[in-house]
């Protein structure tokens, strides 16, 4: 009997990765077939991936899904979210249920390596933090000793605490639940002590509170974690085009083009910005898609300033700082090849 | 003509017309089929997965873990391996399947039983809660719990202590309990002798009750043997009576017996949702017990314990055991649904080793063959059990 079982599990499994092989041009190729690009999001993350009171997408990683469909297709809400907790969203892109994952996934080795994924230009630096309420007195993650603290499951963030707590010989006990909106609740309700994730999450976390003001995001940052969209392993042109319509985000900030001066950008004699917006064709050819391409994400989604701004920054309630985010020029890391 | 001649040699029928052989050459065939897909999707899966770059195997159980687990049996540690992480899941829904069917099978008897009372006011409190129970899904069981766990409860500064030594508060319940002693391990061992010789006493008493007719008072004898055998070595250890009482030190209570709120939430929705079907269960043996076989035996003079007992329960257990069992497995299975509420079972725990290791395959494979273990030995047992109660056909 549980040989049976056994056997029926990798028939499924079998059965989907035979039908789901990733062969070089053969996701464009299916995304131009089916008319949208599916995208993994998060889903109840607060400026990342969340749909509002009426019923529409927003968010960081919201946006740069919208970019790739910009740049595939021209249109940007071409696009058929799907969202994912943290313990689904690799095996929903291993198996061809997504066509990029984007959703606040941290690019590390293992997961580039030994999980069959490729992760492309990183669209958020961040690190993971604590939150806690004021009241605790706690002014140091340092002090945290003995603490009983909210984690979400399959995060590299699990793995990051326990590495924190071991290194300073610290006592400290994980709750683990599998949903944001669940975790955050138990924590408001004083299940746990504090609340462990990356920084932009918790500023997030925080913003939903029933009184923001009742929580401190601790100083100490614990570990390096750049977000960046996801695809399978083994497409590359697939993933050139997902790694470029974030570059062209980016690169679009650079050189001062915006959603609303892009038009007049059109008519700019700066060759590099003739090559940029396909006044001069090449790049499009390049990547297998309009020369168009790179014009479209900047008029529909807008340069990574935008975005930024649009969804996390000053006037949002996560209040972010660009801080590493910034650009290059500006003392950040966000830093692009040459589009030539 | 060619029946004519079957007709004539009846022994020369051809093979492919004899059914027994024919059915045998189905099945046979069957079961090629089914090796050669089941042999061609998994030879497919190992090959894609090589073609994707994605790791295969078991070794990463050696591996260590490095993620902390909330509440463990055995000592546990982020440096053990991935395997340890594992058996530290696999225990904890042992434990959680083990006391909720137990309980379960207590408070669900009690209701079943309450549910066929005469007392109207005890017969409707019994079916208000089963219809009630039933009909609310498992996981809102959960979530509602939990909830109410970390809701309406204090913080730990600020427990509540509803009797000595006991303390409520959002974070569990933590008990007083007994400071460890060297005497506890006689006790429990003086509980095991009194268990073997209760065994044998009631095998002998049955014996002695059959050839003579003289009745011996085995449950009172029994119970003085339970209780008195851990007594009397507590007592020859001097009665130690040193009390381990939890206090708040920093964040949390240290000391004592603490039971987190998922543990209690997790048992408290698996209990009650499942108990209302156990009432049922046993509602139905009990009602499948001709009312003649009551009515014979009170006019043979028996009491209603003693009726109950000897008249209609071991004929009621026999429609009980079958129906309780697929209700003890639901139990078991349903406790996967921990990872809702944070309680570390198997598969939450299994849930972040995918997720560190990428490894799904053999994770979803590990799952599987856990539960289908503790499944197939309660359903082993409660098939000996049913054996043993089943109606004796002479």
């Amino acid at each position: 009997m549980k040989r049976i079982k056994l056997v029926l599990v990798f028939l499924v499994v079998g059965f989907l990765a035979s039908t789901h092989m990733a062969l070089a041009g053969e996701t464009l190729d299916a995304v131009k077939a089916k008319g949208f690009v599916t995208v993994g999001v998060n889903g109840a993350l607060f400026g990342f991936g969340q749909p509002d009171d009426k019923g529409v997408w927003r968010g960081l990683d919201v946006d740069t899904g919208r970019a790739i469909a910009a740049a595939v297709f021209g249109d940007a809400e071409k696009v058929k979210w799907v969202p994912l907790t943290a313990v689904q969203r690799f095996t929903a892109l291993q198996s061809a249920e997504i066509d990029v994952l984007c959703r606040n996934a941290t690019r590390i080795l293992t997961r580039d390596t030994a999980l069959g994924l490729d992760f492309v230009q990183v669209n958020y630096y961040d690190g993971q933090g604590f939150l806690v309420p004021k009241k605790l007195g706690v002014k140091s993650a340092k002090e945290l000793d003995g603490a009983t603290i909210c984690v979400l499951p399959g995060t590299t963030t699990e793995m990051n605490a326990a590495d924190f707590f071991r290194t300073r010989n610290m006592k400290w006990k994980p709750v683990v639940i599998e949903q944001t909106a669940e975790l955050a609740k138990a924590y408001f309700a004083g299940r746990c002590d504090a609340l462990t994730s990356d920084a932009s999450q918790l500023a997030g976390t925080r913003a939903v509170a029933p009184n923001p003001d009742d929580h401190i995001i601790l100083p100490e940052i614990i570990s390096k974690e750049p977000l960046a969209p996801a695809v399978r392993h083994g497409d590359s042109q697939w993933r050139d085009i997902v790694d470029y319509a974030v570059l062209a985000m980016i690169q679009a900030e650079e050189m001062g083009i915006t959603s609303k001066n892009v038009e007049d950008m059109l008519k700019s004699a700066d060759p590099l910005i003739q090559r940029f917006l396909g006044v001069t064709p090449g790049n499009g050819k390049a990547l297998g898609l309009d020369e168009k391409w790179a014009y479209n994400i900047v008029k529909q989604v807008g340069n990574y300033g935008e975005i930024f701004e649009r969804n996390v920054g000053k006037d949002t309630p996560l209040k972010l700082e660009r801080g590493l985010n910034a650009l290059w020029t500006k003392g950040g890391l966000m830093y692009t090849p040459p589009f030539k | 003509m060619k029946s004519q001649d079957a007709r004539a040699t009846p022994a020369a029928v051809p093979f492919w017309n004899d059914p027994k052989k024919r059915s045998l050459f189905y099945q046979f065939a069957t079961l090629c089929l089914v090796g050669l897909l089941g042999y061609y999707l998994f030879t497919n899966t190992v090959t894609n997965l090589r073609r994707q770059n994605i790791a295969s195997g078991f070794s990463f159980l050696q591996k260590e873990s490095a993620f902390e687990i909330g509440e463990s049996v055995i000592p546990y540690s982020a440096a053990d391996s991935y395997g340890r992480a594992l058996l530290v899941g696999a225990l904890n829904t042992l434990k959680v399947a083990f006391v909720g069917i137990l309980i379960t099978t207590i408070l669900g008897t009690v209701i079943g039983i309450a549910r066929l009372s005469s007392n109207w006011l005890l017969a409707k409190l019994a079916s208000v809660y089963i219809e009630a129970m039933q009909d609310i899904p498992i996981l809102l069981h959960l979530f509602f719990w939990y909830a109410f766990f970390y809701e309406s409860l204090p913080s730990p500064r600020q427990a509540i202590c509803p009797g000595a030594g006991i303390y409520l508060c959002n974070r569990g319940v933590a008990f007083t309990i007994p400071e460890a002693h060297p005497a506890h391990k006689y006790m429990l061992l003086g509980f095991l002798i009194a268990c073997v010789i209760v065994y044998f006493l009631r095998r002998w008493a049955k014996k002695r009750q059959a050839l003579t007719g003289n009745y011996f008072p085995v449950f009172r004898v029994s119970l003085a043997l339970l209780l008195g055998l851990p007594f009397l070595s507590w007592l020859s250890f001097g009665a130690p009576t040193a009390l381990n009482s939890p206090k708040l030190v920093g964040f949390n209570f240290v000391g004592g017996l603490t039971v987190s709120p998922e543990f209690i939430a997790l048992q408290l929705g698996l209990v009650l949702y499942t108990a209302a079907f156990v009432a049922e269960v046993v509602r139905a043996g009990i009602r499948s017990v001709g009312k003649g076989q009551t009515e014979a035996a009170l006019s043979l003079g028996l009491r209603p314990i003693p009726i109950l007992n000897l008249v209609v329960l071991p004929q009621a257990l026999r429609v009980i055991i079958p129906p309780l069992t697929s209700q003890m497995l639901n139990l078991t299975k349903n406790s996967s649904l921990a990872v809702a509420i944070g309680f570390p079972d198997f598969v939450s725990v299994a849930n972040t080793t995918m997720n560190q290791t990428g490894q799904a395959i053999e994770g979803v494979a590990l799952i599987m063959a856990v539960y289908l273990l503790f499944s197939l030995s309660t359903s082993a047992f409660m098939n000996w059990y049913n054996k043993r109660v089943a109606l004796v056909e002479r």
